[in-house]
């Protein structure tokens, strides 16, 4: 049993299931990331927890107790709006201090809470101030500050740093990394931003369709998807997915498939289960850095295949150069160090790290186990 | 660490409740006071009520007598014609002075509220300025006969063929100008990009406004003929302080016919019987648009 | 106005202008020319008007006839002039301003901010109910008005106006509040505020400019209303009624200048709301058309 526990909960809407039988105990002070695309049932989960949706069956409880049935503000979350949602017409601190006085705490006690959450946001200067003389990333603070004051068993955070610009929510994301390290709170926070999920989190739950599809630690979820959807759903850009057959050759495992002049090639797994796939179609997942320049490749792999092929286009990105090609019928995308001697139209010797590859069952779009 | 399950204590429950609580006098109200009182209205509709209600049903007899009565169809025929000649006078007036005003018109911020302020008065009130304004003796015939003007006549109010259209005018210049702001809106609600295209194209003011502006204003048409077609039903004050039903009977429409028949003339089964044909022609205009509008919004 | 000082792209010509000018200018006379005759007419002792010419300004300038409207014009059977009446129609309107807006704004929050299954049909039914014609009620409200001894009493024409504006009153407060982020709410909820807590905190300070509206649309109606005034006043006759009575009674001479300058009386309470917040009343009416 967790700290939060989710058992069975199901969302429905009339007929409409919209969640899925979702199953997640969460430890005390872990920091979890519900991630997913829009509409798959996230937001909804969030706000079942945070009592703003009824929960159709299944349990939600905190601490050992089913809360169900218990009204939002006696659950002892908070909760940080995408909005922000700050009431316009209160001050700084009266936003801040709402919550507590709603809860009867006496004055003196909200005038040191308030001033304890000022000092570690930064936002002593704005308390007189009302939600619209602020900018974003204030707003954003005045939020957080809202929900740290209440000290709460949960954080609940819904999309907190969407509406701000890119560079403010690089900031804001490393300043409540640094929050959850400090005060070792349990964290619940949605997200569809999958580097805010890999960043933030100590597990994610990667949600799909009202389904969670996966749920395990950042590295869990990068190096070994569960499936397709997961795959492709994190890292930027997104693993290469190509059609391939298993071909066994010396015993050991090859991924067979065409590369852009339709020439079949061989790249040899580094996973033996897989020669019992032999002569079956499978889908081959290349993370686009695992394709690389020669001298770029991973020193510590045991498995680097080389890889003759035509370039398509080049795109300098700064840090790194993206490289697409036609490999098995689809565009996949390589990831050159910046000064690699690369040029669309041109025959490139390629380096493919074949330990990180994955093998998917094209039917189920599952991963393909030992 | 034992799982216990929490039970909804009171006030969570009254929270649950209290939406429903507060909302439900204003419910409760219309649905006595307006539903409820449609629902005894028709009924009363059915029955041989004359000075007082009777609850001794004649079935569709009301409805057959009042079809057969002059004064019905005397009312329902001025209708007619004050219904078209108002929707469509109001339109055109509407739609022309916002179109004009729309054009970059110096003192437009003083324009506007002289456009607008008859819709802030009483009907009442302005059926007495009227009345007395096309009264012959007083008003417009004598003032154009002390300017020169001996031949002009204009005594249309006397006039038991022309006295419907003094109630044209009237209502016209009551509701024209709010015509003209419902157009208004419309017209800079439009995208100028659009407009700037559209002259590129090498359109001329007259076909830009032709094919392209008076389109996209359909949604304000449509608002615009609910709004004057249940105006017109409901039209009532306006009568009784214009011309009082006259001369004659001739100025009759079906809302002052419905509160003589029933007040007046002790035949409460004919009048409730000419206020339900009133509400199934509002209905008739009204639902459909609030529909379209309710659906809208979701 | 609500609508943005914004103007078209479209070029004019110099002849086109011109057309354009006279044309708004005609029509602006069109629209003051009864309001000038009723003024000019109530400034003048009452042979101008029979002999005279109505478009005329006054040769001979007098208060009388307003005096006489508001103290001792003969209204019915008593020569007491529109004064009790004007007390009448404020005593009505007052509190059935008051309290319909006060309701359409709880409406409008529930209905907004606390859905529940049904809710739109109930909107929908509150919608229709602003639109019918009210001779369908006449009939059972006498009758109702009487059972409950409030016939031709103020409480009973408050009652009146209060059911038949709740649904202008809600319909403004929801299109309002619909508008309003729910999640606002939401936060108050988890911040432990009750159901009136945040519609008193959170809601009700920033309902200042939809109020204002359903405030004048209100006023504006309910003064101006003759029919309920009419079937319901008895003996606490609304000004519309009494005005109506003044200008219509068979008796005596007509006097046309008192008639005017009470005309003009019973305007003056709209008109100067109209003249002090017309950019309100416009957006009323304009959401008065279904919606904003």
């Amino acid at each position: 049993m967790g700290f939060l526990d989710i058992r069975n909960a199901t969302k429905a809407y009339g007929n409409v299931e919209v969640l899925h039988r979702v199953d997640i105990a969460v430890e005390e002070g872990e920091f979890l990331v519900l991630v997913g695309p829009s509409g798959c049932g996230k937001s909804t989960l969030l706000n079942m927890i945070a009592g703003l949706e009824t929960v159709t069956s299944g349990d939600i409880a905190i601490q050992g107790r089913v809360i169900n049935n218990v009204h939002p503000s006696k659950r002892n979350i908070a909760m940080v709006f995408q909005s922000y949602a700050l009431y316009p017409n209160m001050t700084v601190a009266q936003n801040i201090t709402f919550g507590l006085e709603m809860h009867g705490v006496p004055k003196a006690e909200r005038a040191r809470a308030l001033e304890d959450v000022a000092q570690l946001l930064q936002i002593d200067h704005l308390l007189d101030r009302k939600p619209g003389q602020l900018s974003g990333g204030q707003r954003q603070r005045v939020a957080m500050g809202r929900a740290l004051v209440r000290d709460p068993d949960v954080f609940l955070f819904d999309e907190p740093l969407s509406n701000l610009d890119a560079k403010l929510r690089v900031d804001m994301r490393t300043e409540i990394k640094k929050l959850h390290q400090k005060l070792g709170r349990t964290i619940v926070y949605v997200t569809h931003d999958q580097i805010e999920a890999m960043t933030l989190s100590t597990r994610i739950a990667v949600m799909y369709g009202g389904h969670v599809q996966q749920l395990g630690t950042p590295k869990d979820i990068y190096d070994a998807p569960e499936n397709v959807f997961v795959a492709t759903f994190m890292g930027s850009p997104a693993m290469n997915v190509m059609p391939a057959k298993v071909r066994v050759a010396d015993g050991v495992p090859h991924a067979a498939l065409a590369d852009a002049e339709g020439q079949e090639v061989l790249l040899r797994f580094s996973q033996p289960h897989l020669a019992a796939w032999d002569g079956r179609d499978i889908l081959l997942g290349i993370r686009p850095e695992a394709i690389t320049d020669p001298d770029g490749a991973d020193r510590n792999s045991s498995n680097i295949e080389p890889l003759r092929n035509r370039i398509g286009v080049t795109e300098p990105a700064g840090a790194d150069t993206f490289v697409t090609m036609t490999l098995g019928g689809k565009d996949a995308i390589g990831r050159m160090r910046a000064d690699a001697q690369v040029a669309a139209g041109e025959m490139f010797d390629f380096a493919i790290n074949m330990e990180k590859a994955i093998a998917f069952d094209p039917q189920t779009e599952a991963r393909i186990k030992p | 660490m034992a799982t216990t399950r929490a039970q909804p204590d009171f006030r969570t429950r009254l929270q649950d409740w209290l939406p429903r609580i507060v909302l439900s006098p204003s419910i409760a109200m219309m649905f006595v006071f307006v539903y409820g009182f449609i629902v005894f209205t028709i009924y009363l509709s059915f029955t041989d009520s004359r000075m007082l209600p009777s609850y001794d049903w004649v079935g569709i007899e009301n409805y057959v007598r009042l079809w057969g009565l002059r004064a019905w169809w005397t009312a329902v025929i001025n209708l007619g014609i004050f219904a078209s000649l108002y929707i469509v006078i109001c339109t055109a007036i509407g739609l022309s002075l916002a179109i004009f005003l729309d054009q970059k018109i110096r003192g437009e911020g003083l324009l506007r509220p002289i456009y607008l302020y008859p819709m802030a008065l009483s009907f009442i009130v302005t059926g007495t300025a009227w009345k007395w304004i096309m009264d012959p003796g007083i008003g417009i015939e004598n003032t154009m006969h002390l300017w020169g003007w001996e031949s002009f006549e204009f005594r249309w109010i006397k006039d038991r063929d022309m006295a419907i259209y003094t109630v044209v005018i009237a209502a016209v210049w009551q509701t024209s100008g709010f015509v003209m702001a419902m157009f208004l809106a419309g017209l800079r609600g439009i995208d100028n990009e659009m407009l700037k295209a559209a002259q590129i194209d090498g359109a001329s003011n007259w076909n830009l406004y032709r094919r392209i502006v008076i389109p996209l204003l359909r949604p304000a048409f449509l608002s615009a003929f609910v709004i004057l077609a249940h105006l017109a039903i409901k039209s009532y004050d306006l009568i009784v302080a214009l011309t009082g039903g006259g001369p004659g009977r001739a100025t009759e429409l079906p809302a002052t016919f419905m509160y003589s028949y029933t007040f007046t003339r002790n035949s409460m089964g004919i009048g409730a019987a000419s206020a339900v044909i009133m509400l199934m022609s509002i209905a008739a205009i009204m639902t459909p648009y609030l529909y379209a509008e309710l659906r809208e919004k979701k | 106005m609500s609508v943005a000082t914004q103007d078209t792209a479209v070029r004019t010509g110099r002849v086109t202008r011109t057309f354009i000018y006279v044309f708004l200018l005609l029509f602006a006379l069109f629209y003051l020319m009864p309001l000038f005759v009723m003024l000019a007419n109530s400034l003048k002792p009452l042979s101008e008007i029979t002999e005279g010419n109505m478009m005329a300004l006054p040769k001979v300038w007098t208060l009388e006839p307003w005096a006489k409207a508001w103290s001792s014009a003969q209204i019915g059977v008593e020569p007491t002039g529109l004064r009790p009446y004007f007390l009448n129609s404020i005593l009505m309107v007052v509190p059935a301003v008051a309290i319909s807006t006060v309701l359409g704004a709880l409406n409008g929050y529930v209905l907004t901010k606390w859905r529940f299954r049904g809710d739109s049909i109930l909107f929908g039914l509150l919608l229709f109910s602003c639109f019918i014609p009210f001779q369908i009620v006449l009939i059972p409200m006498a009758m109702v008005l009487g059972k409950l001894g409030l016939a031709g009493s103020i409480p009973g024409l408050v009652l009146v106006h209060v059911v038949y504006g709740i649904g202008f009153t809600t319909l403004y407060f929801r299109n309002y509040y619909a508008a309003f982020p729910t999640e606002l709410v939401r936060a108050a909820m988890i911040d432990g505020a009750g159901f009136f807590q945040i519609f008193w905190r959170i809601m009700l300070p920033v309902s200042g400019p939809i109020a204002v509206v359903s405030v004048i649309w209100q006023f504006t109606n309910i003064w101006n209303d003759f029919l309920f005034g009419a079937s319901f006043g008895g003996q606490s006759q609304p000004m519309t009624v009494a005005l109506n009575n003044l200008v219509q009674s068979s008796t005596g001479v007509k006097e046309y200048n008192v008639h005017f300058a009470g005309a003009i009386l019973a305007a003056l309470p709209t008109l100067l709301v109209y003249i002090v917040a017309g950019r309100y009343f416009v957006r009323g009416l304009m959401a008065g058309s279904v919606k904003g």
